[in-house]
């Protein structure tokens, strides 16, 4: 027996729909097989890493603290990626996003005033995408891969946050720790309610909602689309690649900016050497099992908070290695783009056939 | 299908030396019996029979999708028919694979060549051969059976420097260096100059006399009449007659293969010598984009209001290339192209279009339309920023498209399955018809279309070709650039010749003998190289 893939005439409007549950679903599998054979309970293994977080209002909460970085990250993502830039450099975009919105309240707290937090929005939003242009420019002067210059441009991110807040950046009254000072009221985010989630959830909600009809209703948004699935199309139709590219890389570069600066103006309240838990990263994922959709992604963007907290779960119940959530994470990507084949291609079992390297796309 | 094998008897009395009718007596080589071969609900083969003789040219005809590549391809092993059988020299075998099909002794000339630019001939023929062995046996190997043949071949050359026609040689001598008796040959003309195509008939009247047999797929119906011993006709998946083609017309080929009078286009008049020049290209040059592209030289043509110019040549000429700097894809000089009087080799396509021109593609899918969007979003690629109010403030208006989509759907009789399909759905034909459609419908002052009809069926294709001569002759420019010259003597009013990125001055198209043009396409249009090119030497020298 063999499995061959047939393709299909168009896209399949249910596959489309069901590949990222299907990925869900296999995941969820492939997690229970793994707590089983590391020899934990699998059933209880699975309710505390899947569905527990979501019984209290703590956990609850910092669900949606964790989610909304993911999501402003995944939809800035979803424009790159759909119109084939990518961006895999998110996590230093966020990061300079970090650095640049802090200029404000670390170099001149004395500027604490009723502008002090738009502008230091602005400049996070900027710094990002000025960071992602790097990428972009070197793509469309000199041909350079664009994931791989955005991926190194990471860890010289991560190590400028580190050299500044162990340096220069460093809290004169904060007894050596490697962290700047806490910023003022006036440099941090509302919150809502009285816990860590700031007004950061509805700038996600805004930005997701925007994006979604940027790319359903306008000639952008088509734009978008036509020059990710055919350059030569899109050239034919009059539209270049090269300006594309700078749009895509610096609206997703300005996203992730933005989400940086509001995580550090909203949960810490100053910077320290780490500042995401890879958010960057997992954004690429969350992109995907949100099918490159600004809505689907809110929902993606839960689904993988959920695999942070879920993991922190299992560890503090279960005493399970909280890498554990790492590996999820790499499974539902895997799975997602597995499942992503079924949207144009459907799965024929043959039987009794030995014969090899047909015509059929294996 | 009696009948019609009683027509076909009839022919063997009839075998003139030339070539034609089937020989009394000769051996059954292949017989393919019931063949059936189902896609979802369309059966694209119906219960076919074919019968092959030994030293037998047979043509295979049909219009697209009558299911002629769906046999030979289960002939090829690279299909599995849903019923039916096939017997080799009067014993049943099944073709499991392309493979088991050469070890039979059944070799196949594509129509699209698999050749790899970058590598030598003799690099190309070992990567298909089993055991090629040392490099220097393979290319004596090469020079001996290609000199036998009458199709010389450099072994060493590299395939990127190679004329169209030579890289067709190699396909050939690849398929000969495994001593086959049964050559496929998927439109083997489709590329070549007409002399090109006499040297290739040649081959193939030699391979039928010392008995290889040949099957020969053709929508040329003159080249069928002249070289095939008996025809096979498919439509619809059905073996509809079979004849011995010297005993027909082109004509009445042709009826056999569409069931009805393909109609002829009509011109209702010829074009006015003042009319004003909407078109033109004037020294048009242009650096290769990359290294295996054409470099064009000095290119100048110009289209009057009223007219349809025809550039002719071989594919890989500069045809596409031309394309590209006319449609403003790629920036000339700012003089080198005007429409309708002004200079706009610097514009982009947007900008041209909005001066009244429009443009389709030699490449429907991933050039002319994005293959997994619907009809109505393909329609918005071109005509976004034209005055039809498609987008307002920068939202799209998609009920104004999908009007548009209805209306091009049924002026232009492309057929669907269902409402707004993806356009990789659609058939060729059918995807060209909406493509063509899509720019006729804006009534374009000047239009540029590459190779109209590639791969469409008989009936799409005169529908195409009319509704290029009405445009001109209601005062649009119309400039065709083709590989069909059939095609070109049809509707052009002048005819120019590209040729290495060399184009011929545009002559009256009744002036223009297929002899004259076979000469220009082989070098004739750059000045001075009369001569047919030589195997190779040339090739890289313009």
């Amino acid at each position: 027996m063999r499995i061959v893939l047939i393709k299909r005439a168009e896209h399949s409007r249910l596959m489309t729909g069901l590949s990222p549950v299907i990925a869900v679903a296999l995941t969820m599998l492939s997690a229970a097989l793994l707590f089983a054979i590391a020899g934990h309970d699998a059933g209880l293994a699975l309710y505390k890493f899947f569905i527990e977080p979501m019984t209290d209002l703590w956990s609850l909460q910092e669900l949606l603290v964790k989610a909304v970085p993911l999501v402003l990250i995944a939809c800035g993502l979803s424009i790159c990626y759909l119109s084939n830039n990518w961006n895999i450099g998110a996590e230093g975009q966020f990061v300079m996003g970090a650095l640049a919105g802090s200029v404000l309240p670390v170099l001149f707290p004395a500027f604490d005033n009723g502008l002090t937090l738009p502008l230091m929005l602005l400049f996070g939003a900027a710094g990002g995408a000025l960071y992602a242009l790097v990428p972009a420019v070197l793509k469309i002067r000199f041909n350079t891969n664009e994931i791989l210059v955005s991926l190194m441009l990471v860890y010289v991110a991560n190590l400028t946050l580190d050299y500044l807040v162990r340096g220069p950046w460093r809290d004169p009254a904060g007894f050596n720790f490697p962290e700047t000072a806490l910023f003022s009221a006036s440099a941090m985010l509302p919150t809502i309610g009285d816990g860590r989630l700031s007004v950061s959830l509805y700038a996600a909600i805004a930005v997701a909602i925007l994006l979604s009809l940027l790319l359903a209703r306008t000639l952008k948004g088509f734009e978008i689309r036509v020059l990710g699935e055919s350059p030569r199309a899109g050239s034919f139709a009059g539209f270049s690649q090269k300006r594309m590219t700078v749009f895509a890389f610096m609206v997703s570069g300005g996203l992730a900016g933005l989400a940086g600066i509001m995580e550090v103006a909203g949960s810490l309240g100053q910077l320290q050497p780490t500042i995401s838990p890879g958010y960057g990263f997992t954004a690429i994922i969350v992109a995907f099992l949100g099918r490159l959709n600004p809505l689907a992604i809110v929902v993606a963007g839960f689904v993988l908070a959920l695999s942070y907290i879920g993991g922190e779960s299992v560890q503090a119940s279960m005493g399970i290695s909280d890498k554990i959530a790492s590996v999820v994470q790499g499974m539902l990507l895997f799975f997602v783009l597995a499942c992503d084949t079924l949207i144009l291609y459907r799965i024929k079992l043959q039987f009794g056939q030995t014969a090899k390297g047909g015509h059929a796309h294996v | 299908m009696d009948s019609s094998t009683a027509a076909a008897e009839e022919g063997t009395n009839n075998a003139p030396p030339g070539g034609g009718g089937r020989r009394a007596g000769a051996e059954i080589l292949l017989a393919a019996r019931g063949i059936t071969k189902r896609f979802g609900s369309i059966a694209a083969n119906a219960d076919v029979d074919l019968v092959i003789n030994k030293g037998e040219i047979h043509a295979l005809l049909g219009e697209n999708g009558a299911g002629k590549s769906t046999l030979v391809k289960i002939l090829y092993g690279a299909l599995q028919p849903d019923a039916g059988s096939v017997e080799w020299q009067g014993k049943p075998v099944r073709v499991a694979s392309p493979a088991a099909a050469r070890s039979l002794g059944i070799g196949m000339v594509f129509q699209h060549f698999s050749l790899f630019e970058a590598l030598s001939v003799s690099e190309n023929i070992a990567l298909a051969l089993e055991k090629p062995g040392t490099m220097r046996s393979l290319g004596e190997r090469i020079r001996a059976v290609s000199r036998e043949y009458g199709l010389p071949l450099d072994p060493d050359a590299l395939v990127a420097d190679l004329p169209v026609g030579i890289r067709q040689r190699i396909e050939i001598v690849r398929c000969l260096l495994q001593a086959p008796r049964l050559i496929i040959m998927d439109e083997p003309t489709s590329v070549l100059t007409p002399q090109e195509a006499d040297e290739l008939f040649l081959t193939l009247k030699r391979l039928a006399s010392e008995g290889c047999a040949v099957l020969y797929i053709s929508h040329r119906l003159e080249e069928v009449q002249r070289i095939c011993h008996h025809a096979t006709i498919l439509r619809h998946g059905k073996v509809v007659a079979e004849c011995d083609p010297t005993l027909e017309t082109p004509g009445s080929l042709a009826r056999m293969m569409v069931g009805a009078e393909i109609a002829n286009v009509a011109a209702a008049s010829r074009p006015n010598e003042t009319s004003p020049v909407r078109l033109s290209a004037r020294s048009l040059s242009l650096a290769p984009a990359t290294p295996f592209a054409v470099p064009l030289t000095g290119v100048t043509v110009e289209v009057k209001a009223g007219e349809v110019v025809a550039i002719a040549g071989v594919a890989g000429n500069g045809q596409g290339e031309l394309f590209d700097a006319l449609t403003g894809e790629r920036r000339t000089a700012a003089g080198m192209v005007t429409i309708d009087g002004t200079p706009c080799g610097q514009e982009g396509i947007t900008r041209r279009r909005q001066r009244g021109a429009a443009f389709v593609p030699e490449e429907r899918l991933g050039h002319g339309a994005v293959p997994g969007f619907r009809l109505s979003s393909n329609i918005l690629l071109t005509r976004h920023a034209t005055d039809d109010g498609l987008v307002k403030g920068g939202f799209v208006a998609f009920g104004r498209i999908g009007e548009m989509e209805k209306r091009i759907k049924q002026v232009y009789d492309v057929r669907m399955s269902h409402d707004d399909p993806e356009a990789r759905s659609l058939s060729g034909g059918n995807l060209q018809k909406f493509v063509v459609g899509r720019e006729m419908s804006r009534n374009p002052g000047v239009l540029i279309v590459n190779q109209p009809t590639w791969g469409v069926d008989a009936g799409a294709a005169a529908l195409i070709r009319q509704a290029l001569v009405d445009l001109s002759r209601k005062g649009s420019a119309v400039l065709v650039i083709s590989q069909d010259l059939d095609e070109i003597y049809e509707i052009a009013d002048r005819i120019a010749v590209i040729s290495r990125g060399h184009l011929s001055p545009a002559e009256p198209a009744a002036a223009m003998t297929r002899e004259r043009i076979g000469l220009l396409m082989a070098g004739g249009a750059e000045a001075g190289t009369a001569a047919p090119a030589p195997v190779t030497a040339a090739a890289g020298g313009a």
